[in-house]
């Protein structure tokens, strides 16, 4: 598999959220608006990219009976300097992403890459694969909180262009699995054609 | 590259360094975000204040002082004042009545009690119904309006108060955030 591959793949052929279906909770949770849902792809990617690095640099280093809290503590690192830097400099959408953003060091997604690929690839692909996987997750979830903004509030990105209100449902938690269960129907469907 | 075996001193000893170089590198970004990060929560709460209250020469936030409230707790106040004159009174004040957890508000009082603005510092309500609180329809309603004679209540309870629509807890809260605020300054003799 070459570079370019490896960095794509994260978003169509095994994008986490729309194929995988791994870390599905924050990305029901803070997809109410595009902004938010855009806002928590970045601040995970940000923790992807790191852990994958830091994971796969050491990744001779750590024996193998002790590499899952190995991999936490890094993991958790990562999370509590997002933590700290959007509540130092982005306050607004820290206290709408709330909980989430230190939930991010739970998210399979993490944990699943440094696992699954960083531990056992080289820097540089391991770095690729991270930035792939992020990007796909922002994706994601920028076009899951956009889809829910519209439809249930009438606005993207704030910007209101009907008067009164949208489809309430979208706003709620049902109207965030309607839409993330049609967005994974319309992948398989793609890539059901693709294939044939 | 050579796997390191899992003897129990290797383990011991990369659990122990990784946690060390996190730690320091925690300690670093913390001490380069303290200050930001309480130069924000400071914007936020004087924002606020200068929203509630009319125009000041003092500063508030030096000014603070607590109340006891009705239920035991206690709530800030910060007097506005121009030229040694109190023009009206911030209360950070709260409920925990909210459709899911606490909601905090900032209440501004002028001396004779009545409400000059309000905002909606945090809360954890429902989007697109709950948090139609912070916008003006909602709570633009109690402006200059006194609670000695406009009754804190949603009219569904007796009261005065628009609720929300599908929103009644919001609303209630609201209404008991600020009642509380009220009652708080009334105590301490202020208004």
């Amino acid at each position: 598999m070459n570079q370019m591959q490896n960095f794509t793949k994260g978003f169509i052929k095994e994008n986490p959220i729309l194929v995988l279906v791994l870390g599905a909770c924050p990305a029901l949770a803070t997809t109410s608006s595009a902004l938010n849902g855009f806002g928590m792809g970045i601040a995970t990617t940000f923790v992807l990219v790191g852990s994958n690095l830091v994971v796969s640099l050491l990744s001779g280093l750590i024996p193998d009976k002790v590499r899952i809290p190995a991999f936490i503590v890094v993991i958790a690192s990562f999370v509590t300097i997002v933590d700290l830097v959007m509540q130092a400099y982005v306050p607004d959408l820290y206290k709408t992403l709330g909980i989430f953003i230190p939930l991010i060091v739970v998210n399979c997604i993490v944990l699943g890459r440094a696992e699954a690929f960083a531990s056992k690839n080289n820097v540089l692909s391991s770095l690729i694969d991270g930035l792939g996987m992020g990007l796909g997750f922002t994706m994601a979830l920028g076009i899951l909180g956009a889809l829910r903004e519209i439809l249930g509030n009438g606005s993207i990105l704030d910007i209101k262009f009907i008067s009164g209100d949208g489809i309430l449902v979208f706003i709620l938690a049902p109207g965030a699995f309607i839409a993330l269960g049609y967005m994974i129907a319309l992948i398989r469907k793609i890539k059901k054609h693709k294939i044939s | 590259m050579a796997k390191t075996e899992s003897t129990f001193k290797n383990m011991a000893l990369a659990l122990t360094l990784i946690s060390m170089v996190s730690a320091t590198c925690l300690g670093f970004v913390y001490e380069l975000t303290k200050k930001p990060i309480a130069l924000s929560n400071l914007n936020k709460k004087i924002t606020a204040i200068k929203q509630v209250v009319p125009e000041f020469t003092n500063n508030p936030n030096d000014e603070m002082f607590r109340l006891p409230a009705d239920n035991g707790d206690s709530l800030d106040i910060y007097p506005a004042k121009q030229n040694d004159i109190i023009v009206g009174y911030a209360v950070n004040t709260y409920t925990t009545e909210g459709f899911s957890g606490e909601i905090i508000l900032m209440s501004g009082f002028s001396p004779d009690g009545t409400i000059i603005n309000i905002t909606v510092l945090e809360h954890k309500e429902t989007p697109g119904l709950g948090t139609k609180m912070a916008e003006p329809l909602f709570k633009d309603q109690f402006n200059n309006k006194n609670p000695e004679e406009f009754e804190l209540r949603v009219k569904k309870d007796g009261g005065q108060v628009d609720a929300i629509t599908a929103a009644t807890i919001s609303s209630r809260a609201f209404c008991d955030a600020v009642q509380r605020a009220y009652n708080t300054l009334k105590k301490g003799g202020l208004i």
